[in-house]
């Protein structure tokens, strides 16, 4: 199969700093990828990269089977969004529009079909005599999204373009984003920070640090199959739990918490069966998969805790105690009353947790 | 009806009482601290303005004591020749010079934004002539273009026999001479300025525009330019000022020579006011030129100013 953005080995380096090291990534046709990680992990230079905005050191990129690694960026196929809207403020939203396509000198109708089909799809109509200064923030952002589409280009790429926005209309501009993906079937590259972002609308999550790739997935393996402990971490809010001990194999194997508190993980599907001997471990359990009372009694695991502070966050009530001796927040639904210094039951089944190895700290 | 009248008194009284505190007493601090500001600028600016209009209009000579005479002041000057040479001067003078200035400056701007080496140097070298006063470059200027010992001297001694370069000697070629100065003088602050400009647009924008297609020079013409309107008018009210007041250059440079060829307004009001003891014939000459700057501005601050909240 054809892949339609390809990233073969790309290594960049500025000066003796490593910003991207040996990557690779085979994106498919009409597939929805975000890059997501924290400021500074290199999802924005590698975005940069495949625009051809930025010089790689080593590596290819190839966009429709063809080799563009050293294609200036109007010749690649793309159209990009920025995250600052980039709108060039003197123009007209029209000319915004068509100002590429002017440059480029196609014909007069052909710029004036592809900029009204981009402001009928984007719902811009309106707009289109006005000036940026004269927009709101979204409709900026849909402005610049027009740029990208009048293009009629495979590949869209996304530079974090929500970040600018409040989040009333971020959460509206994530489903129109969604909508267009899903009505023009085109190829699309997000970068953001913001992992609701990259839950809702990806297709497939790449999750960077430092330059590489820690896990390629679609979302539902990224929250329940994190390879390793800073995927675990990243991902989820409030973050995973993480319990420190040691994984003992055999039959019955079992996750012994430093202070000697025994969880049995015999329903854990591990990865790579642990041997008789004991092995470091940290046993990572989401708040949202600890169960409290009634519910806890079923699961394979059950202690007693007492509350030491409870937030509620209206639909549902975050609560901190201690396990074993160690720091464990869950949440319980809003109408179950909490109070700190309240003692109640809580279990989890380890199958939905993950255990890392805490030498390699990679999922076992 | 009675009840009313008194009511309707009242409430004017109130309004006179709360006008009377607003204007004197609430925020008395800063209205004292703005006083002496206010002050200077009633009597300096707008006080001296009109004694200036007014004794232009009288026959004082060494003293302003003159009777009034109407507008013989304006009509002995559209007579002389010297005041008509310095308008026309300073229209030729002025015209290439904020031209020049502006195209030159943000020519070299863009060439100082490319990543070059060594930038902050060059920059330095750029503005250093900004630093001298306008009668240090005059002289060095006059130095350079005299026909014996600068440029032509230098290349005919060489062997070069023919090489002719007077134009401070030439009554058609001098203003030109004082343009290249003016210009080696002012065109590194403007570059400056357009640079700081150039520096303010959004690198995002850059980058639009490469994946747009769009050629670097199409870039600059098209998007960075019109960004910069207000660079651009800052620096405009900059170098015209320069340009009206320009005196202290032509005194060092050519001393309004050869003749009267290279003569200014200023250098007009100046001699006419402490050299010829004819304060009304120079006050009425420094009226026109107020007069000029005026029809300048007004309609610039109109439309810069006027519309309030059509600019956002």
């Amino acid at each position: 199969m054809q892949h339609s953005v390809s990233i073969r080995d790309l290594s960049l380096n500025f000066g003796h700093v490593k910003v991207l090291e040996h990557l690779n990534l085979d994106i498919a046709e009409g597939e929805f990828i975000v890059l997501l990680g924290p400021s500074g992990c290199g999802k924005s230079t590698l975005l940069n990269c495949i625009a051809g905005l930025l010089d790689v050191s080593d590596g290819q990129i190839f966009i429709n089977g063809k080799n563009v690694t050293w294609e200036e960026p109007k010749d690649r196929g793309i159209g990009m969004v920025f995250q600052s809207y980039a709108l060039y403020p003197q123009m007209t939203v029209e000319r915004n529009l068509s100002f590429g396509l002017r440059v480029a000198r196609l014909p007069k109708d052909e710029v004036e079909r592809r900029v009204k089909r981009a402001a009928e799809i984007l719902q811009i109509e309106p707009l289109l005599k006005r000036k940026p200064v004269e927009l709101s923030g979204g409709q900026r952002q849909r402005v610049a999204i027009g740029r990208a589409l009048v293009r009629d280009v495979d590949v869209f790429l996304f530079d974090e373009p929500l970040s600018n926005l409040d989040a009333k209309l971020r959460s509206d501009l994530r489903v129109e984003i969604k909508r267009l993906h899903q009505r023009l079937k085109n190829t699309m590259i997000y970068v953001t920070h913001d992992q609701i972002e990259a839950l809702t609308l990806a297709d497939r999550i790449a999750i960077m640090k430092n330059g590489v790739i820690q896990q390629l997935a679609d979302p539902h393996t990224i929250y329940n199959k994190p390879v390793n402990l800073y995927v675990a971490g990243f991902i989820g809010s409030p973050t995973m739990n993480f319990l420190e001990g040691e994984v003992v194999g055999g039959a019955e194997p079992v996750f012994k918490a430093n202070d000697g508190t025994v969880i049995p993980v015999k329903t854990y599907e591990f990865s790579q069966a642990p041997n008789g001997s004991a092995v470091k471990g940290v046993l990572g359990v989401r708040p949202e998969h600890i169960a409290i009372g009634e519910a806890a009694k079923t699961m394979p695991f059950a202690t007693e805790v007492e509350i030491e502070i409870v937030e509620p966050m209206g639909s549902d009530t975050l609560a901190y105690t201690k396990v074993a001796g160690q720091a464990i927040a869950f949440r319980a639904d809003s109408d179950v009353h909490l109070a700190s210094g309240q003692t109640v039951l809580i279990g989890f089944d380890p199958a939905r947790g993950s255990i890392f190895d805490a030498a390699s700290s990679n999922r076992i | 009806m009675a009840d009313y009248a008194v009511q309707a008194r009242k409430s004017a009284g109130g309004g006179l009482t709360r006008f009377l505190y607003n204007t004197f007493i609430r925020n008395l601090s800063a209205k004292i601290a703005a006083t002496p500001m206010m002050a200077t600028v009633l009597v300096v600016f707008v006080g001296c303005t009109l004694w200036t209009v007014w004794y232009s209009f009288t026959n004082s000579r060494l003293l302003p004591t003159g009777e009034f005479v109407g507008f013989d002041q304006y009509r002995r000057l559209f007579a002389t020749s010297r005041w008509n040479t310095s308008v026309n001067n300073l229209v030729i003078y002025g015209s290439f010079s904020l031209v020049f200035t502006l195209v030159f400056g943000f020519i070299l701007a863009v060439l100082m934004d490319q990543k070059i080496r060594f930038e902050s140097a060059f920059r330095t070298i750029m503005l250093y002539p900004f630093a001298l006063s306008f009668i240090v470059t005059g002289l060095v200027w006059q130095w350079i273009m005299n026909p014996t010992l600068g440029l032509q001297g230098t290349m005919r001694n060489m062997g070069w026999a023919n090489f002719t370069f007077d134009w401070l000697n030439n009554p058609r070629m001098v203003l030109y001479a004082l343009l290249i100065a003016g210009l080696w003088q002012g065109v590194g602050f403007v570059m400056v300025l357009m640079l700081a400009g150039l520096r303010s647009v959004d690198d995002e924008i850059w980058k639009a525009a490469r994946v747009d297609g769009i050629p670097t020079w199409r870039t600059y013409v098209s998007i960075v330019l019109p960004m910069m309107r207000g660079v651009f008018v800052t620096a405009v009210v900059l170098v015209g000022s320069g340009i009206v007041r320009l005196y202290d250059l032509v005194v060092a440079m050519t001393d309004g020579g050869p003749g009267i060829s290279s003569e200014v307004p200023a250098k007009y009001v100046y001699n006419y006011m402490f050299g010829a003891g004819n304060i009304a014939q120079g006050l009425a000459a420094s009226t026109m030129m107020l007069i000029t700057v005026l029809i300048i501005i007004v309609p610039w601050a109109y439309l810069e100013f006027g519309g309030k909240g059509r600019r956002s």
